[in-house]
C-alpha cells in the first residue's frame, strides 16, 4: 500500500520538559502533560513520531476540561492516526473527539485484536521514557 | 440515599442491571447484571438486608458462554425469560431450567455490535438495535422461535437503546445521531415505520442520546444524553390532554398520527459528565440518573402531574462517588419504592435505599 506521505519532512524532537509551570496555571500543566503523552506516539504508517512529523506541536494543543478531551488545533495534513481515523481540518477533530469520548464505541473497537495491537504498537515508544 | 449492598463478582465493568419484575417481592429479589467480562450474573437476596456480614445476597447463576461484552439484559414481563444483547451482534433469550440458564432462542441479523434489547408489554415482541444503525423487531411465532418482523433503518448513526411503551405496541429508539425516533406498526399491520423523530429542533438533544425511560403509564418519557441534559417528553397518546388550541391545529394530523410527542421540560446544570442511564420509578414517580461523573441523582416532580402541558422537576438526591468511576446503569426496584440498583465501571453492582 503506497504511503500517502512517502517522503515526510522530519522535524526535530524537542527535549522532554521536566520543569512545570507555576501552580495555579492548571490548564498549562495539562497541556504540557498532554504533549508529553502524545508527542511520542508513532504514526502507524511511518517509523517517526507524531511530533517528528509535525502533526503535533505544543502551540497546537488545547485541553478541554469539561469534555475531558484533548483537542489538537489543526496544522494537520491528511493522514491516519491509530486505527481508522482520518484527520483533516478542525471539523474532523470534533467528529473524532465524539468517537473517542464514546467509551462504549472505544471499548467495542478495542475488542478487535488487530486494532488493539495497532494502538499498542503506536504507544510503545512511550514506555522507553517511563 | 444509603448503600445497602455491594455485589462483587464481575471481573470487568458492569454495563446493565435488570430486576426480575415478577420474582422480586418484598423479601426476595432477583437481579440480572451483565458486562465486559462477557458474563451475565443472576443475583438473589433480600433487599431489607442492610448488613453485609449477614447478607442473604448471593450470585445464583452465571451465564458465561458469550464471546464478547454483554451490553444489555432485559427480563420478559412474565419474568420467565431473560433477553441479552451482545457485542457479537447476536441477541439471546435465556430460561431458568432447574437453576441453570439455557439459551432457548437466538436473534441473528445485526452486522456488528448489538447495544440494546427490549421486550414489548405483551411479551410477544422483542426489539434490538446496534452500531449498524438499524432497529429490528422480532415476534415470537411459536414457543421460543423468534422471526424478524421489521428491519428499521432511519437513524444515521449507532443506535444505543430501544424501549417499548409500557402499554402500547410503540417502540422508541435513541442514537449517537442525537435523535430519538418513535416507531409504530403501519395501519395494515405488516410493517413498522418511524412516526416521529425528536431531535434538536424539537428542543431535543445536541449529542448522543444514551437512554430513555417511560413513566408508569407511558404518558411521559425522559431521555438522557452526552449533552449533560435530561429531557422530559409528553408522550400521551390522547391529544385531547394537550391544550385545546393544539388540538384544533392537530385535528388533521390526529387521524394519521395519533401519537404526538412534545417537549415538556429540560433538566440542565446538574450533571458534569455524560449521562448513561435514566429510569423512572413506576411506583414513586422518581427519576434516577447514572452519569460518568460517578454520581447517581434522583429527581422528583415539583408540580401537579395532572397539569400536563408543563412539568417542573427538581433534584432531591445525589450520591457522589456512588461508584469509584462511571455509573453505567440505574434501575428502580419493581415493587419496593425506595430501592435502586446501579452498575459501574468499577465492576460492582450496588443496591441503594432512598432515605426520605
Amino acid at each position: 500500500m503506497a504511503l500517502q506521505n512517502a517522503n515526510p519532512v522530519i522535524h526535530e524532537r524537542k527535549a522532554t520538559r521536566r520543569q512545570r509551570p507555576s501552580i495555579g496555571d492548571e490548564s498549562a500543566v495539562e497541556e504540557i502533560d498532554a504533549l508529553e503523552h502524545l508527542r511520542d506516539i508513532r504514526d502507524p504508517e511511518h517509523p517517526y513520531s507524531l511530533e517528528q512529523l509535525n502533526v503535533l506541536a505544543e502551540e497546537g494543543i488545547e485541553v478541554d476540561d469539561k469534555q475531558s478531551s484533548v483537542l489538537t488545533l489543526p496544522r494537520l495534513r491528511v493522514r491516519k492516526i491509530p486505527g481508522k481515523l482520518f484527520v483533516c481540518g478542525s471539523w474532523i477533530i470534533l467528529a473524532v473527539n465524539k468517537q473517542l469520548n464514546d467509551k462504549e464505541r472505544v471499548v467495542a473497537a478495542m475488542e478487535n485484536p488487530y486494532l488493539a495491537q495497532t494502538v499498542r504498537d503506536c504507544l510503545a515508544p512511550l514506555e522507553e521514557y517511563e | 440515599m444509603e448503600a445497602i449492598q455491594e455485589l462483587e463478582g464481575h471481573t470487568d465493568r458492569v454495563w446493565s442491571v435488570a430486576w426480575n419484575p415478577v420474582a422480586s417481592s418484598s423479601n426476595r429479589s432477583v437481579l440480572a447484571s451483565c458486562g465486559g467480562d462477557k458474563t451475565v450474573r443472576i443475583w438473589e437476596g433480600d433487599c431489607s438486608d442492610s448488613s453485609s456480614s449477614s447478607s442473604s445476597w448471593n450470585c445464583k447463576a452465571v451465564i458465561d458462554s458469550f464471546k464478547r461484552t454483554v451490553r444489555s439484559c432485559h427480563w420478559s414481563p412474565d419474568g420467565k425469560l431473560l433477553a441479552t444483547a451482545c457485542f457479537d451482534g447476536i441477541g439471546a433469550v435465556w430460561e431458568d431450567v432447574g437453576g441453570d440458564y439455557e439459551c432457548v432462542a437466538t436473534l441473528e441479523g445485526h452486522e456488528n455490535e448489538m447495544k440494546s434489547i427490549a421486550w414489548s408489554a405483551s411479551g410477544t415482541l422483542l426489539a434490538t438495535c446496534g452500531r449498524d444503525k438499524s432497529v429490528w423487531i422480532w415476534e415470537m411465532e411459536a414457543e421460543n422461535d423468534f422471526q424478524t418482523v421489521s428491519v428499521l433503518n432511519g437513524h444515521s448513526q449507532d443506535v444505543k437503546t430501544v424501549l417499548f411503551h409500557p402499554t402500547e405496541d410503540i417502540l422508541v429508539s435513541s442514537s449517537y445521531d442525537n435523535s430519538i425516533k418513535v416507531w409504530a406498526p403501519d395501519p395494515n399491520g405488516d410493517d413498522w415505520s418511524c412516526v416521529q423523530t425528536l431531535a434538536e429542533p424539537n428542543q431535543g438533544h445536541s449529542s448522543t442520546v444514551w437512554s430513555v425511560a417511560f413513566d408508569a403509564d407511558g404518558k411521559r418519557m425522559v431521555s438522557c444524553s452526552d449533552d449533560l441534559l435530561l429531557v422530559v417528553w409528553d408522550t400521551s397518546t390522547n391529544p385531547l390532554e394537550s391544550s385545546w388550541l393544539s388540538f384544533i391545529i392537530l385535528l388533521p394530523l390526529i387521524f394519521k398520527f395519533c401519537l404526538f410527542r412534545k417537549h415538556l421540560c429540560t433538566l440542565s446544570g446538574y450533571h458534569e459528565r455524560t449521562i448513561y442511564s435514566v429510569h423512572w420509578s413506576r411506583r414513586s414517580g422518581l427519576i434516577a440518573s447514572a452519569a460518568g461523573d460517578d454520581a447517581i441523582r434522583v429527581f422528583a416532580e415539583a408540580n401537579d402531574p395532572s397539569y400536563t402541558s408543563r412539568a417542573v422537576f427538581s433534584m432531591v438526591g445525589k450520591q457522589q462517588k456512588a461508584h469509584s468511576t462511571d455509573v453505567n446503569c440505574v434501575r428502580w426496584h419493581p415493587k419496593d419504592d425506595d430501592i435502586l440498583a446501579s452498575a459501574g465501571d468499577d465492576g460492582l453492582v450496588k443496591l441503594w435505599r432512598i432515605l426520605s
